[in-house]
C-alpha cells in the first residue's frame, strides 16, 4: 500500500514535473502584456513601413479566402494532420484584433500565443516570425489596425485527434519551437544581415523550402528544400547548386526572377508564383538585392542529397548508354515532344527568351525530385503577371490531353536529351500526382 | 545509277522536312502567342473544343468573358484547371485577355441535329421566347438579346453551344456549383425551372442555327411582359432596370 502510493506518488511528480516544464518552455520569452504601451507610433509613415512588411511577409495571400474580403481570414491551409483556417485580421472588435494591443500582437508574432491565450498552430510560421523585430511588429500592427474593419466570424479548425488539442501542440512547440530574436552577424555585410533577416524572418521562406518531419516541423532554417505538405510541390534546395541554389548567379539575376516572375536563369512556377505576385515584386530593389547578398552566401547544406544526385546522373548516363537504342518510350517520347512541345520550347529545347523556358539544361527539369515537372505538364500554368512581366505567356494543361504513360515518355524524353541526363520518369510517378489533382 | 535514284529521294525528303516545319508556327510575340494556354483547350482561336465541355471564347461579350475569369478565381466558379491558371494573372490582364477573344470573328459550325422530341423542342422553343408568366419566368430573349446573341458587354449568347454544356451549365447554377456576381439573377431563374424546362430549353439552343450576325447586340432589350418583375443582376448591371 504505502508502495503503491509511492510510486503514484512519484509518477504523479513526474507528470506535475513534465507539464511545469512543458509549461514553461511555452511561456518563455514572452512579453509583459499588462504595461500600456502609450507610445505607439501610428503615424503614417509607420502605417505605410508596416504595409510594405505585410507585403515582406505576404500576410494577405493566406488571411483572405478565395474571393473573399482582404485580410478577413478564412483560407484553409491543408496540413498533414488536418486543415487550419486563417483568421481575421482585420481591426473588428468582435471577430477580428480590433481589441487587440501591440503587445498581445508582438506575442502572436514572437511566442505563437493568441489574445485569448491560444496556443497558434505553426502553420502559422512563427518559428519563422519570432525573429522579426519589436519595432517591425508595432508597425505591421499599425498597418493592419489601419484596414477597414470586416466583421467575419475565424472559422473552426479542422484538426484530426490529437493534434486538435491545446495539450498536443503545447508538447510540439516543446519540443521545436523556441522563440528568438535576430542576430546580427557582425562578420557580415549590413545587406547580408538584412538579407538573412528578410528571408529568415518574415518572408518565412523555410516554410516551404525545408524539409519537414513527421510531426511538421521544420530542420531549423536551413532552406534545404523540402516537399510542400498537401500540395506536390516540391520548394526546391535554395543552397544545392542542382536544385534552386544561386551562389553562381548575378546579384541582378535574383533580384530580376524575385521582381519579374521570370529571368535569364529560370522562371518560377506553382506556389512560388503566388510569393512573387502577392510579395517578392513589390520589395525594394535594395531588399532585394540584400536578399539576393544572403542566398548568394548559402552553402551548399545538403551534401547528402548533392552526392545522392551525382551518383543518381552518373547511374543515368549508364542508363541512357545502356537503353540509348529507341526503345518504344524513347520513340514515343520524341514523338509526343514534337507534337506538343517543341512548338514552344524549340525543337532542341532551348526555349524563347522571355516566354518559354528552356529545356535543355534547366535545374528544374533535371531535379531528381520530379513532383513539379509532372504538375506543370498536367496543370499547365502562367508566370505570374508582375510589374516586370506584366502579360505572361502561358503552358497550357495536358492532364485531359495526355496519359500517365505518355506524360511519363515525354519527360523522359525531355530529362534525356540536349545534354540533359537525368533519370527516367515512370507512369507511377505520375500518377501519383494525377490522383492527388481536384479539378 | 544509285545517284539518279538518290538525288529525288533527298529531294523528296527536304521538301517534306521544309513542310513539316513549316506547319509549325514561328514564334510571334502576339496575345494569340501568350494565350495558347487557353486554346489549347478551348480550339484554335478558342472556337470552341469538338468535346462540348470547353465552351467557345471568340466573339462572346468581353464583359462576359471577364467575369468569369474573376469568377473562377474568386470561387464562384469551380473548376480547378481554370482557377489555377488564372490565380497569378492581374485583372488589366484578364481584361485584355477578354477583349482579345471577344474580338475574334470566326465561323460557327452547323448546329447538331436536335434528339429530342418535337414537343420537347417546340415546348423550349416557347420557354426561350416567351417565358412563363404564370411562373414568373422571364424569356431567355429577355436578357440574351432577341437574337440569342448575346448582349454587349456582359450578357453571352446562348446559340453555338453544345446541349451538354448548356445543360451543365443550368444545372451547376441550379445545385449552387456556378454562380455570377451578387445579386445573381440567373440564380433567381435557374431556381423556378425544372429539370423538364432545362432540358428542353438546352435541346431547342443547341439546334438553332446562328443568324448572319452573330455578334452580341447592343443593349437595347425588349420591354418586360405585364406582369413580369424584372431581376436584379449583378454581373450584367446595364440590365438591371425596372
Amino acid at each position: 500500500m504505502n508502495r503503491r502510493s509511492k510510486i503514484i506518488g512519484s509518477l504523479a511528480s513526474t507528470l506535475i514535473g513534465l507539464t511545469a516544464l512543458v509549461w514553461f518552455l511555452n511561456t518563455r520569452d514572452e512579453p509583459e502584456l499588462t504595461l500600456s504601451i502609450t507610445a505607439t507610433a501610428t503615424d503614417s509613415a509607420t502605417t505605410q513601413r508596416g504595409a510594405y512588411l505585410a507585403k515582406v511577409g505576404n500576410c494577405m495571400a493566406c488571411h483572405t479566402a478565395r474571393g473573399g474580403a482582404s485580410y478577413a481570414g478564412g483560407r484553409g491551409i491543408v496540413t498533414p494532420f488536418g486543415t487550419v483556417y486563417t483568421s481575421n485580421l482585420t481591426p473588428d472588435n468582435a471577430t477580428g484584433i480590433g481589441t487587440w494591443s501591440p503587445a498581445y500582437f508582438w506575442r502572436a508574432l514572437h511566442n505563437g500565443r493568441s489574445k485569448d491565450g491560444r496556443l497558434l498552430y505553426p502553420a502559422f510560421p512563427y518559428a519563422n516570425y519570432t525573429q522579426v523585430t519589436r519595432e517591425d511588429s508595432d508597425a505591421l500592427f499599425a498597418h493592419l489596425k489601419s484596414l477597414t474593419p470586416v466583421a467575419q466570424d475565424n472559422h473552426a479548425h479542422a484538426l484530426r485527434f490529437p493534434y486538435q488539442s491545446q495539450a498536443a501542440l503545447a508538447v510540439w512547440r516543446a519540443l521545436y519551437f523556441k522563440p528568438g530574436n535576430y542576430q546580427t552577424d557582425a562578420t557580415r555585410s549590413a545587406p547580408w544581415n538584412r538579407g538573412a533577416y528578410l528571408v529568415n524572418g518574415l518572408g518565412h521562406c523555410s516554410a516551404c523550402h525545408a524539409a519537414r518531419n513527421a510531426l511538421g516541423a521544420t530542420d531549423g532554417l536551413n532552406l534545404a528544400g523540402g516537399l510542400i505538405p498537401g500540395q506536390n510541390w516540391y520548394a526546391p534546395s535554395l543552397t544545392n547548386p542542382h536544385e534552386a541554389g544561386v551562389a553562381d548567379w548575378s546579384v541582378q539575376e535574383i533580384v530580376q526572377l524575385l521582381q519579374n516572375g521570370i529571368s535569364p536563369r529560370a522562371s518560377v512556377s506553382g506556389p512560388m508564383t503566388e510569393v512573387v505576385r502577392g510579395s517578392t515584386q513589390y520589395l525594394s530593389s535594395q531588399d532585394l538585392s540584400a536578399v539576393a547578398h544572403f542566398l548568394k552566401s548559402l552553402p551548399d547544406a545538403a551534401p547528402l542529397s548533392s552526392t545522392k544526385s551525382s551518383v543518381t546522373s552518373s547511374a543515368i548516363t549508364e542508363m541512357a548508354t545502356s537503353t540509348s537504342a529507341p526503345t518504344g518510350v524513347a520513340v514515343r517520347g520524341a514523338e509526343l515532344y514534337e507534337q506538343h512541345c517543341a512548338q514552344c520550347h524549340g525543337d532542341n529545347g532551348t526555349g524563347v527568351p522571355n516566354a518559354y523556358p528552356a529545356l535543355a539544361g534547366n535545374r528544374a527539369v533535371l531535379m531528381s525530385q520530379t513532383s513539379n515537372l509532372v504538375q506543370i505538364v498536367l496543370n499547365g500554368g502562367f508566370a505570374p503577371a508582375t510589374l516586370g512581366n506584366p502579360r505572361p505567356f502561358g503552358m497550357p494543361p495536358f492532364v485531359l490531353k495526355l496519359d500517365d504513360t505518355d506524360i511519363a515518355a515525354v519527360l523522359t524524353h525531355v530529362r534525356g536529351s540536349w545534354g540533359n541526363r537525368a533519370s527516367a520518369v515512370s507512369p507511377l510517378d505520375v500518377n501519383r500526382i494525377r490522383a492527388n489533382q481536384t479539378p | 545509277m544509285t545517284t539518279s535514284f538518290l538525288r529525288p529521294l533527298a529531294a523528296c525528303l527536304l521538301i517534306c522536312f521544309v513542310a513539316a516545319k513549316a506547319a509549325t508556327a514561328p514564334f510571334e510575340d502576339t496575345i494569340a502567342q501568350r494565350t495558347q494556354a487557353c486554346t489549347a483547350c478551348h480550339g484554335p482561336q478558342g472556337r470552341a473544343a469538338p468535346d462540348g465541355y470547353y465552351p467557345r471564347l471568340a466573339g462572346k461579350p468581353a464583359g462576359y468573358l471577364y467575369n468569369q475569369l474573376i469568377n473562377f478565381r474568386d470561387g464562384r466558379r469551380h473548376y480547378g484547371l481554370m482557377t489555377q491558371l488564372v490565380e497569378p494573372l492581374s485583372d488589366a490582364y484578364l481584361l485584355e485577355i477578354a477583349q482579345y477573344f471577344s474580338a475574334l470573328e470566326v465561323p460557327y459550325p452547323p448546329p447538331l441535329v436536335a434528339t429530342a422530341t418535337a414537343g420537347v423542342l417546340a415546348y423550349g422553343k416557347r420557354l426561350v421566347n416567351q417565358g412563363d408568366t404564370a411562373r414568373q419566368l422571364p424569356a431567355c430573349v429577355q436578357c440574351h438579346g432577341t437574337t440569342l446573341t448575346g448582349v454587349a458587354p456582359h450578357t453571352p449568347g446562348l446559340l453555338g453551344l453544345p446541349r451538354d454544356y448548356l445543360n451543365a451549365q443550368l444545372g451547376a447554377w441550379k445545385t449552387g456549383q456556378r454562380r455570377a456576381h451578387a445579386p445573381d439573377c440567373m440564380k433567381v431563374v435557374v431556381t423556378r425551372l425544372r429539370d423538364e424546362d432545362i432540358n428542353a430549353i438546352s435541346s431547342w439552343l443547341a439546334s438553332q442555327p446562328l443568324p448572319a450576325s452573330a455578334k452580341p447586340v447592343a443593349p437595347a432589350l425588349p420591354a418586360l411582359k405585364d406582369r413580369t418583375q424584372a431581376i436584379a443582376c449583378g454581373s450584367a448591371p446595364q440590365a438591371d432596370r425596372p
